[in-house]
């Protein structure tokens, strides 16, 4: 037991190091185009992590994720073009004043697309695999089409002139608290039971696991997330558009799960880098063919990734649990 | 009152289009219980085969080079439908279904990649070519009708009690049926379930080919994302028919197409697109069976 | 036996996959070291990567151009892209600027604003281009402003034509005029030229160019005295329009204004014949494009729009672009074409006319542009950095845009 407790602060601590060293230490995102790659990876990894909470550990397939993002960035955002560019705290420096209420915005992003995830969730959870998928869909649509009809949230042009507050250190931590609960709520007895829904939903709730109120938390804490990612993305760009928030941005979080492997936290964040530093790294590739084949490329190792290997890299392998096992002897690993 | 029924004619006339493409997706439903997202890909090319075979056919009588084109568009089609069954969802169709749907999509997206490549279709749009005149069919008290909204309707509704007597008069159709609800113990009984799939398959995707002929006839331009939205739609009509359910599609499409007139005429026009999404909702926390579906009931 | 499994989500059922995990990951990684290879050669020849491509002892002048190559508005990333390879070429062929020849480095920004971003960022900080040139869309310049301002590289947009993009910034500018000026020139026109009091509107809600353009028309039509009597949306790549236009019909109007792209435009002239309507429509400088005949066919007859430049203007040099880009791609400019055009001339004179490599100073010269003759008109900045120029009304006849009055600002 001390020995669990001990090994969940150590994470903690560790990770909390790491974040702050790597801030410290790396070039700024906005002076270094490396560093501009990584921070949207840092971005795609919280998406794919909360995404992961539903689809991977859960087993319910969402593919609405983009509107909650939409949900959390639109409200940070609008807490900063309407608070944060004209007022500051009082007997506070103003970069400190920013500060703060840039992490009060983000939170209040994350609340707002939770809520929205607890009202999407509430009459979709009961539905099976495809239509929950199409309704997800559908919502994460009326969401993204709702953006384009209102004024105040600069409608088709986009919401313009958010403040430039987000940084590495923003991105690495949020990164790190998203890991970080993911990881505990998987090692969890909810997640376990979350796991059960999983495996057979129809048995798990003869056993007495509340179904519906399992998954309506586990969608809730998904799009707590991707809120919050949404308003990390809005104060990076200092712009955002409904054209950011699109089913094939949904279907782009969707395939960095499948293809870390559902049901795998380091999973999902090893093809959260790999998917932004792809589209990236082949931008040289359209100088020299000139032709895109960036889309071409995406599909075809979704497609590729289904045909051959369903389990996606990991399946269902966590990077840490191999290690440790690896660590004790051989005999006991166990085949994935 | 005029634009009521203007309205009424509008909404028919593009639910009809909704219920040709609707058709495709509850057929592959029914059989492998597939949303078969590649459908909507597969009315596109349809479409674009239409375009480029009326380009290079010789010219020839209006009637006849209509029906030469929609035939050849819809064999390649069938085609097409088969060999992505055949690649793409055969080898997981013991997996379990949410692959196989992951697979549908990146088919999808695949194709659409694909389309917009410079060397195959290019992203601009094209003009198909007026194969059949559109002219004003009857024009009452202000209320239109073309010749192609009319077509449009007529084939929706033919093709649809085709692939009804299809479905519930022939041996074929006895045969999905069967595979539709137990593909195991069907190919007990001696029925090759792979075949049946696959001709499945080419009928949906031969309806899929249909459809895009008309809407490019209909509305004279075709990109290669032109099957997205229309796609999304159309698969709401299914469900809300009851997907499965051949006249579901029909009741659906239509119903779909006349509440989006509907919304358009007297509510707001921006809002179009949340309308179909919308009704996806309701029925699906209201009634997920559909108007015509029954619910099943999950044995353990 | 069960009628009916129902499956987990998860790949129970298949017992082995075809690669082993191992594998699978080498094999990614290799497709990434692959493409990151790509890039070093990229970086490599890039020149002065270590001491600043920015600098004035740099042998090229770079170019960094932002375009929607793929996605919705592929075809006008792709007019603009070719505007811009033409201009670069001639001024090679002539010797270059300041002796030195100018390299274009493009991405594809897949028409979304946060790729917009992340490749003017790419070629600020990565690649140090001298001068950014982008986007079409307003939405999508102003995805990459910021960033311009923030490291102090001029940027010219060749046809975002939403004030926003260059109100209150130091670093960026543009060869088109504004949405303001153009929707005032419409309903100038219909008031004084064509005459009509009534109005309907169709707008294409998903595009904020459209959005803003209509409502500057509202805005300056109704001030002249006229009335707007429908108000419809659309949303860009919808093929039915009959719902919005037979609200329209209700209402009577003498003409419909439609500021959207060509590529709906078409099939909207199509529906509005179709609906038994025989008024004109009239639109804005997106139905630039030969396709918009090529779709709308006979029912634009009749129909107005403004654009930048008009095929009919018999000044040599805009007969010569025309000849010229014909000759390289085979086809007639579209006003797209020609912005691009004009946008990397601009940049090219301004370097030239202040003789320096120095962002600051390009900055200068181009804030400071008096008179500089461009296919699109003749250009002058004013203090936001917007050419005070006219537009053209073009009338269709016959499938092609013909020349009817000239406004001036």
């Amino acid at each position: 037991m001390k020995a669990r407790v001990l090994e969940s602060w150590a994470w903690i601590l560790a990770g909390l190091l790491l974040v702050g060293l790597a801030s410290a230490v790396l070039p700024s995102a906005s002076q270094s185009y490396p560093m501009y790659v990584v921070g949207l990876a840092g971005i795609n990894v919280i998406l794919a992590v909360s995404l992961h909470i539903v689809n991977g550990l859960t087993g319910q397939f969402s593919l609405g994720h983009a509107g909650f993002m939409a949900v959390g960035g639109y409200t940070a955002a609008l807490f900063g073009t309407q608070a944060i560019s004209e007022y500051k705290l009082m007997y506070i420096s103003e970069p400190v004043s920013d500060t703060i209420l840039f992490f009060l915005a983000t939170l209040l992003g994350g609340a707002a697309a939770g809520l929205a995830g607890f009202f999407v969730g509430l009459p979709s959870l009961r539905l099976r695999g495809d239509y929950l998928a199409i309704v997800t869909l559908g919502f994460a649509e009326i969401i993204r089409v709702t953006i384009e009809n209102v004024e105040i949230l600069g409608a088709a042009t986009g919401l313009v002139g958010i403040p430039p507050l987000t940084n590495l250190f923003w991105i690495f931590l949020w990164a790190l608290v998203t890991v970080l609960f993911a990881k505990r709520l998987q090692e969890s007895t909810h997640g376990r039971a979350l796991a059960a829904i999983r495996e057979d939903e129809i048995a798990a709730e003869a056993m007495g696991i509340d179904t519906t109120g399992y998954k309506v938390r586990a969608f809730v804490a998904s799009s707590f997330f991707a809120g919050v990612a949404g308003a990390l993305l809005g104060y990076y760009l200092t712009i955002l558009t409904p054209r950011d928030f699109t089913f094939l941005k949904s279907v782009e979080v969707v395939v960095m799960v499948v293809l870390g492997g559902m049901g795998s936290i380091s999973g999902a964040i090893l093809a959260a880098i790999l998917l932004t530093v792809l589209p990236e790294a082949l931008r040289p590739l359209r100088e020299h063919t000139g032709v895109d084949l960036r889309m071409v490329i995406y599909a075809s190792l979704l497609l590729a990734m289904m045909l051959l290997r369903p389990r996606g890299i990991l399946g269902r392998q966590e990077v840490w649990a191999m290690l440790r096992r690896r660590r004790k002897s051989p005999e006991l690993e166990v085949a994935p | 009152m005029t634009e009521f029924f203007q309205h009424l004619v509008n909404g028919l006339s593009l639910g009809s289009v909704y219920a040709l493409i609707a058709l495709g997706y509850t057929m592959v439903y029914g059989v492998l219980q597939l949303i078969n997202f590649a459908h909507a890909e597969v009315f596109m090319l349809g479409a674009f085969s239409g375009y480029y075979l009326a380009s290079w056919l010789p010219a020839f009588q209006r009637g006849p080079r209509f029906l030469v084109v929609l035939s050849l568009s819809m064999a390649i089609c069938a085609g097409i439908g088969v060999v992505i069954e055949r690649f793409a969802y055969r080898p997981l169709r013991n997996s379990p279904r949410l692959n196989a749907l992951i697979t549908a999509m990146g088919v999808s997206m695949l194709i659409q990649a694909i389309g917009q490549l410079p060397f195959f279709m290019g992203p601009s749009p094209r003009f198909f070519p007026p194969l059949l005149p559109n002219r004003s069919l009857l024009s009452v008290a202000g209320v239109g009708v073309t010749t192609l909204q009319a077509v449009t309707l007529g084939s929706a509704v033919l093709l649809m009690i085709g692939l009804h007597r299809l479905v519930f008069h022939t041996r074929f159709g006895a045969a999905m049926r069967a595979v539709s609800f137990d593909g195991r113990t069907a190919g007990l009984m001696g029925i090759d379930a792979n075949r049946v799939i696959a001709l499945t398959f080419m009928v949906g995707s031969a309806l899929a080919a249909a459809a895009g002929i008309l809407v490019g006839l209909s509305y004279p331009r075709i990109e290669p994302t032109m099957g997205v939205l229309l796609g999304l739609k159309a698969f709401v009509a299914a469900v809300l028919g009851g997907i499965g359910n051949i006249r579901g599609a029909m009741v659906g499409g239509m119903t779909i197409g006349l509440v989006e007139a509907m919304a358009v005429g007297y509510g707001s026009s921006s809002y179009r697109d949340a309308v179909a999404f919308g009704i996806l909702i309701l029925v699906l926390v209201f009634k997920p069976s559909g108007i015509f579906g029954k619910a099943v009931v999950e044995k353990v | 036996m069960t009628c009916r499994q129902s499956r987990g989500p998860l790949d129970r059922g298949v017992g082995r996959s075809a690669i082993p995990r191992g594998a699978s990951l080498v094999l990614l990684c290799a497709v990434v070291a692959l493409a990151g290879c790509e890039r070093k050669s990229g970086a490599r020849s890039a020149p002065g990567l270590g001491t600043g491509g920015g600098s004035s002892e740099a042998t090229e002048i770079l170019f960094g151009e932002v375009a929607s190559l793929t996605g919705p508005e592929a075809t006008f990333g792709q007019s603009q892209s070719r505007g811009i390879a033409l201009a670069v070429k001639e001024i090679n062929e002539a010797g270059g600027v300041l002796g030195r020849p100018i390299r274009v480095i493009t991405y594809d920004n897949q028409g979304k604003p946060t790729e917009s971003a992340a490749a003017a960022h790419r070629l600020v900080v990565r690649d140090r281009v001298h001068v950014l040139l982008g986007e079409v869309a307003s939405s999508r310049s102003l995805a990459m402003a910021p960033i311009a301002e923030e490291h102090g590289v001029p940027m010219i947009s060749p046809a975002s034509t939403n004030p926003r993009v260059t109100e209150g910034r130091q670093w960026v500018f543009r060869t088109c005029f504004i949405d303001p000026f153009q929707g005032r020139v419409m309903a100038r026109f219909a008031r004084e030229e064509l005459g009509l009091t009534r109005v309907a509107v169709l707008r294409d809600v998903r595009n904020d160019y459209s959005v803003g353009l209509a409502n500057f028309f509202v805005d300056a039509f109704t001030e002249l005295g006229g009335t707007v009597v429908s108000d419809q949306s659309y949303s860009a790549g919808d093929i039915d329009f009959r719902s919005q236009l037979t609200e329209i019909r209700a209402k009577n109007p003498e003409a419909i204004y439609v500021p959207g792209y060509y590529t709906d435009v078409g099939l909207i002239a199509r529906q509005v014949r179709e609906l038994g309507m025989n008024v004109p429509l009239m639109g804005g400088d997106g139905w630039d494009s030969s396709k918009l005949y090529e779709i709308g066919g006979d029912a634009l007859e009749g129909s107005f729009f403004s654009n930048h430049y008009s095929f009919e203007n018999p000044d040599p040099i805009v007969q010569g672009f025309i000849a010229r880009y014909r000759e390289a791609y085979g086809e007639v400019p579209d006003a797209l074409a020609a912005l691009g055009y004009d946008a990397a001339r601009l940049a090219a004179d301004a370097i030239a006319r202040v003789g320096s490599l120095e962002r600051a100073a390009i900055r200068y010269a181009l804030a400071t542009t008096r008179e500089f003759r461009g296919v699109t008109g003749t250009i002058t900045m004013d203090d936001h950095h917007n050419p005070v120029k006219p537009a053209v009304v073009l009338k269709i006849r016959n499938r092609a845009a013909t020349f009817a009055r000239t406004i001036e600002p």
